[in-house]
């Protein structure tokens, strides 16, 4: 693990918003638990939760928080400067940042998914919303990184992409759909394992390029992006 | 409007030498560094300027922070916009106070070096944390530090590598004067093996005591560059403009206008405003005259002493 990785990643679980982490996951795993429990038919609670719920709020939300946690809190805080006085190619640094933030929304997002998808129906739901998951979280994390470059508050930014793009426009204007993360991970989640809960607007095809092209856009524009990185004067 | 330049001696250009030619940077309308070429040396320079003179911009640029809008900055020749090999040679202490707090100070130091990617990574940052005087705080972390052990920390982040030229933004704001008299004198040491240092500051005193050659920044202008002495002597010898009240102001105002040091005289109701040739004799004659009169001094007030008016002055020279 490169060491720009390991700061990144003490910067990110030493701050006291790694614990904002925590509490979706459990809602998500929690209400399917509580359904579940009472014997209520997953056709009855599995969209609102799994789609609802877990596929257009915690994904998106944790990769969010992660995704500008890396670069953005960084930056804010200044301490971003440490990094890029070394003679490190920007590739490196954005690299090394995009592996920590993809991983850990991976991970956070996944196992949760999974627990979910298997409280709803059967393994094979939940390891295809762990597989979209970990789509959804690369191509989310590439994006909130290059936010976190191209604007000084990228969780408003990130938000307004989340809410208004993938949420309102998402469902009365089909054609944003190509360019949401969102639409990608319910696809992909619906082609490994076709239930009635999961909708796919996208075809699978569509949704993988589209997901790598977020990807490989994202870092590459993140990469210029750090190159021209500037400080702002601070002659008071 | 004239710019005094006076030439430093110049050393035979080694390594670690930084060199603007005809740097402008501008945000938008508004003009930062306007039109700057210097060249520092191995050795101490101050960066000199009042607040707000483009001191930052001018360092951000050198650190490769920052693109000039015109011409070009380098060091030994190699750009160091969108360049991050001169991180190799270069150290770079920003004024904001910004560290890895949850790291201690011996893991913030030892990163640096790895982030150089240096053969001995904890050797190096055991040697840069001595060089500071920090190896007795180095398990601690680093936002348990006060300021002054927080700068010295940075400034051996900075250090690690050896860098041959190391750029400090304002080091001395809101040190104790113990901390500072430290910091003074690493940077002498650091001059005199070789380094090239360029620290910024707003306070001549400061300049006064580490650096031997200036730069003088005024309105993203450079304004003088050189000997310190020569351009404090510069500064000295302008007119000075004193409010003066006395037991017998006419009486003192007949005396004085016969002193050459004094330029000039306004009587008014509630004292004199007394325009001095010349510092340096006008304060040793005006106590003798008032002794020789029996006159009583009130108030003896310099009324444009603020650093911008010194500033100005030497932009009008």
């Amino acid at each position: 693990m490169s060491t720009v990785a390991l700061i990144t990643a003490r910067g990110l679980f030493g701050r006291r918003r790694a614990l904002l982490l925590l509490p979706l996951p459990l809602l998500l795993v929690g209400l399917a638990a509580i359904c579940r429990a009472y014997g209520v038919s997953p056709d009855m609670w599995g969209t609102a939760v799994i789609v609802g719920l877990g596929t257009s709020v915690v994904l998106p939300v944790v990769a969010l928080i992660v995704g500008t946690g890396v670069l953005g809190s960084e930056i804010d805080d200044g301490t971003i400067v440490h990094i890029l006085t070394k003679p490190l190619p920007r590739r490196d640094i954005i690299l090394a940042k995009y592996a920590v933030a993809a991983s850990v929304t991976a991970v956070t997002t996944a196992v949760p998914l999974y627990l979910t998808g298997l409280l709803a129906g059967s393994a094979k739901l939940g390891a295809a919303l762990a597989v979209a998951a970990v789509v959804g979280a690369l191509a989310y994390s590439a994006l909130f990184l290059l936010f976190s470059l191209v604007s000084r508050r990228p969780v408003l930014l990130g938000l307004v992409y989340i809410l208004v793009w993938e949420g309102l426009l998402g469902n009365f204007v089909s054609g944003t759909k190509i360019l949401s993360v969102g639409q990608y991970v319910a696809t992909i989640a619906d082609k490994m394992a076709p239930t009635t809960i999961i909708e796919s607007s996208v075809g699978l095809t569509t949704a993988l390029a589209m997901s790598a092209i977020f990807v490989v856009l994202g870092t590459i524009f993140a990469i210029n992006r750090l190159g021209s990185f500037s400080l702002a004067g601070e002659t008071s | 409007m004239t710019t005094q330049t006076l030439q430093a001696e110049t050393k035979a250009p080694t390594s670690g030498v930084v060199e603007l030619s005809t740097v402008s940077r501008w945000y938008g309308n508004v003009v930062a560094v306007n039109d700057i070429s210097m060249t520092l040396n191995p050795g101490v320079t101050g960066l000199l300027g009042p607040n707000g003179a483009g001191k930052t911009t001018v360092l951000h640029m050198m650190a490769g922070f920052l693109a000039p809008s015109k011409g070009a900055v380098t060091i030994d020749g190699k750009p160091t916009w969108r360049n991050p090999a001169v991180y190799r040679d270069l150290g770079l202490v920003t004024e904001r106070e910004s560290v890895h707090g949850y790291l201690t100070a011996g893991q913030f130091v030892t990163a640096c070096a790895k982030m150089q990617k240096l053969p001995d990574p904890a050797a190096a940052a055991r040697r840069a944390l001595e060089q500071v005087e920090m190896t007795g705080a180095a398990d601690r972390r680093i936002e348990t530090f006060s300021k002054g052990m927080r700068q010295r920390t940075r400034v051996a982040a900075a250090l690690v590598h050896e860098p041959r030229v190391l750029l400090l933004d304002e080091p001395f704001n809101g040190m104790d004067p113990r901390q500072r008299m430290h910091m003074m004198e690493l940077l002498h040491r650091l001059g005199d093996n070789g380094h090239t240092i360029l620290f910024s500051s707003h306070i001549l005193e400061e300049v006064e005591q580490v650096a031997g050659l200036v730069q003088v920044i005024v309105a993203g202008r450079l304004a003088a560059s050189g000997d310190y002495r020569r351009i404090r002597r510069l500064m000295t010898n302008r007119p000075h403009v004193f409010a003066v009240r006395s037991s017998d102001d006419r009486r003192l105002a007949v005396a004085l206008i016969a002193e050459k040091s004094v330029a000039g005289i306004e009587i008014e109701a509630t004292g004199m405003t007394v325009r001095a040739a010349d510092y340096g004799n006008f304060t040793r004659v005006l106590p003798r005259i008032a002794l020789d009169q029996g006159i009583r001094l009130q108030q003896v007030v310099p009324s444009d002493e603020s650093l911008e008016s010194v500033f100005s002055y030497l932009l009008e020279g």
